[in-house]
């Protein structure tokens, strides 16, 4: 039993907030509400959703999706999310999982079916095969988590996103299939005009801040020398930048790739002692204004390559 | 990888070494075996030779496999294309068996807090140097309906439970409910775990009016629920009720005399960058003065953050102010106090932050005894996982005893990386 002064405020604020519960806001109907960790899947789930689907991204695609801010504004989205789309492998373990567990939506819980961790179809790479530990930095230890950079990761992701679209509206399976066919076809002839561009820059020495890009490194041949960070997540030390820019003289190294969410301070500095060119790369959908799809990242990264690479002969 | 690398030498070499250590029937000559030998060995250099080809730049400590596939892939959404290139030939790796078999295990993690304090502080002591807590926590998904999270504090007086409870994720209409021992919400401060905080101590309305580092931590369950509000607005209700027994704040003489905590939280993204967060706590309970009293409190605070998406490692701000009202029923008269604390915070770049904190607050037992003080704080911040902090911390106790104190601390994380409280 309650005593009798305390019966009042308990019952007076339990009542209203479970009668919050039901006025649920009005949704629209039809649709899939698909909400995504970051830009790039946003953007791949567009190409195969099209307009059965309203998709948002928590992040945006400047912004370094390490460090977003687990806002309660994002709450709002989750809560009303028929699927939640994740790169995994921890890359949001600092802000995703307490959104999650605090949206109030059984749906898109880890384990659900509205839970698609995008990692599952990719191929990842830079898995460790020893034990790791923090002295080596922020390191993800189910491998690296920048996958979609590379093409055929975005068309194995695309696959398995159709696969779950199929699932949860069979209704729609023959549209989401003739957009997977559609996003197919795209890449291949995009891949094609991507290849042709940086074929003549195949095994060219490149310096990177962070470990963003083996995906893409790997796929269009680019040899990733050393970091400017001398282990993930760990700001450069004096000692560290001396020994890059030692290695960068030796081996006449002329490109550093900086995403845009670092200060340009240390690496235009390193650049100046170097001659080489810092060159902004965009790790994600709508890191710049009219990097607006999957294939104007590429678009975008792989012009921008070439010419820091015709600029660096 | 050294240790497979060497198995494998002693494997392939350790048959060679027996069968030369046999009688040779046929007297095979000492040059062919040789000759073996050192192809042999030159295989073996051939492999470690690749091997060290796929670890990648040389500043890389990690050694690391090619492109491999997770082993969780759905058949059902095979690779649209295979790996091409010599990658392409090399076995899946799959992690270590360790790995697979911690792979239940819940996320473990520590965190110490060191606390050291130079100069005078009569009113309310602490050591020169502590080692002030050091809070296990074990987090994991326990079923499809919920999780649990359970942090264990070692301190300098002794082991309790700082937290542990589950939370139900799965309920319907949008409900989350935890039940458990927890920090109530009430207010931010309380919410908070000491390694959360913006400072090595807790504000001076915090000690008088709520209970102090243990605040309202009880034993109970909590119903949230985000509510319907326009314009973008997040709004959640909490409503919580507790055993009744929080130190000296609240003391339920029976079980019926349980504890109420209620809070209602709104937020708003005034701009990308820019965010308000305000909240209304109410919690009471009995107090200790007599069987039928109880002591209310009220609390109200109000939070600006300002943090650049593009710039978020680098440069943040953060304000803050809570306030709370207390009236204790005691024997004689009810005694109604009022404390507060404002602070800031500014993240200079991605190592240094500095801060400051203005505290007043009256006492619960006696309104009319009110306490003053202020706070300069220096964080720095070598990686993600530590965190060095100094915090110069004036204080006026009522009476006209001065606190002046040097205090710093040393913070360490080992194991699982743990969420940021927002």
């Amino acid at each position: 039993m309650i005593s009798r002064t305390m019966r009042f405020p308990i019952l007076a604020v339990l009542a209203c907030v479970f009668a919050a519960g039901f006025p649920l806001p009005a949704c629209a109907a039809g649709k899939l509400k698909i909400v995504t960790s970051t830009t790039d899947l946003a953007a791949l789930a567009q190409e195969i959703g099209g307009d059965r689907v309203e998709v948002q991204s928590i992040a945006r695609g400047y912004q370094d999706p390490h460090f977003v801010e687990a806002k309660p504004s994002f709450l709002l989205q989750l809560r009303r999310a028929d699927l939640l789309v994740v790169v995994g492998l921890q890359l949001e373990i600092g802000w995703l999982p307490p959104l999650v567990t605090r949206c109030g939506n059984s749906k898109i819980q880890p384990g659900a079916p509205g839970y698609f961790d995008s990692s599952q179809f990719a191929q990842i790479l830079e898995i460790p095969t020893v034990p790791v530990t923090r002295a080596m930095g922020d390191v993800h230890p189910f491998g690296n988590p920048h996958y979609w950079l590379d093409p055929q990761n975005g068309l194995r992701i695309a696959q398995g996103i159709a696969q779950k679209l199929t699932e949860m509206s069979p209704g729609d399976a023959a549209y989401f299939a003739e957009r997977l066919k559609s996003f197919q076809q795209r890449i291949a002839d995009a891949e094609k005009r991507w290849d042709d561009q940086m074929k003549p820059y195949r095994g060219r020495k490149v310096v990177t801040y962070h470990r963003s890009w083996p995906n893409l490194a790997t796929r269009f041949g680019l040899n990733v020398v050393n970091y400017v960070e001398p282990r993930a997540g760990i700001p450069p030390s004096p000692a560290h930048l001396v020994e890059l820019i030692g290695m960068m003289k030796r081996e006449n190294v002329k490109v550093i790739l900086v995403e845009p969410y670092f200060d340009l301070k240390t690496p235009n500095s390193v650049a100046a002692q170097t001659g080489a060119q810092v060159v902004v790369l965009l790790p994600s959908v709508g890191g710049e204004k009219e990097v607006t799809d999957y294939f104007k990242l590429f678009d975008y990264d792989v012009n921008l390559l070439v010419r820091a690479f015709q600029a660096a002969r | 990888m050294k240790r497979p690398i060497l198995l494998a030498c002693v494997l392939i070499l350790l048959p060679a070494g027996m069968r030369a250590q046999q009688p040779e029937p046929r007297k095979e000559s000492q040059e062919e075996r040789l000759k073996a030998l050192e192809e042999r060995v030159r295989v073996l250099e051939a492999v470690i030779a690749e091997l060290r080809a796929t670890r990648g730049p040389a500043a890389e400590p990690v050694l690391v496999a090619g492109p491999v596939m997770l082993p969780t892939s759905p058949p059902a959404a095979p690779a649209v294309n295979p790996p091409q290139g010599p990658a392409a030939a090399q076995l899946p790796t799959y992690g270590g068996a360790s790995s697979a078999a911690k792979v239940l295990n819940p996320d473990i993690s520590v965190i110490g807090d060191f606390l050291g304090s130079a100069g005078r502080n009569n009113v309310r002591p602490v050591p020169s140097l502590e080692m002030h807590e050091t809070e296990v926590g074990f987090q994991a998904i326990i079923d499809p309906y919920a999780r649990g999270d359970v942090f264990i504090s070692f301190g300098q007086e002794g082991v309790e439970l700082e937290e542990g409870y589950l939370t139900f994720t799965a309920l319907p209409k949008g409900f989350v409910a935890k039940v458990g021992k927890m920090r109530a919400a009430f207010g931010k401060v309380n919410t908070l775990h000491n390694h959360n905080l913006e400072w090595t101590d807790r504000p001076l309305v915090t000690e008088n009016l709520l209970n102090g580092e243990e605040g309202i931590s009880d034993a109970g369950f909590s119903v949230s629920h985000i509510l319907p509000a326009p314009k973008g607005i997040f709004l959640e209700g909490t409503a919580q009720v507790y055993r009744g027994i929080s130190g000296d704040l609240f003391s339920a003489p029976g079980k019926k005399d349980v504890a109420f905590v209620g809070n209602l939280r709104g937020y708003k993204d005034l701009t990308e960058a820019t965010n308000l967060d305000l909240g209304l706590s109410y919690a009471r309970g009995h107090n200790d003065a007599g069987p039928e009293l109880t002591t209310s409190l009220y609390g109200m605070d109000a939070t600006v953050r300002w943090r650049p998406l593009r710039r978020a490692i680098y440069h943040s701000f953060l304000a803050r102010a809570e306030f709370i009202w207390s009236q204790r029923e005691q024997p004689l008269a009810t005694q109604k106090a009022f404390g507060f604390y404002t602070s800031a915070e500014y993240r200079l770049n991605r190592r240094w932050t500095v801060g400051g904190r203005f505290d007043r607050s009256g006492q619960a037992q006696d309104a009319g005894l009110t306490d003053n003080g202020f706070s300069a704080l220096l964080t720095y911040w070598p990686s993600e996982f530590s965190q060095i902090r100094g915090q110069y911390r004036f204080a006026r106790y009522a009476g006209g005893q001065d606190a002046n104190e040097l205090r710093f601390q040393f913070l360490f994380v080992l194991g699982a990386h743990g969420a940021h409280p927002f």
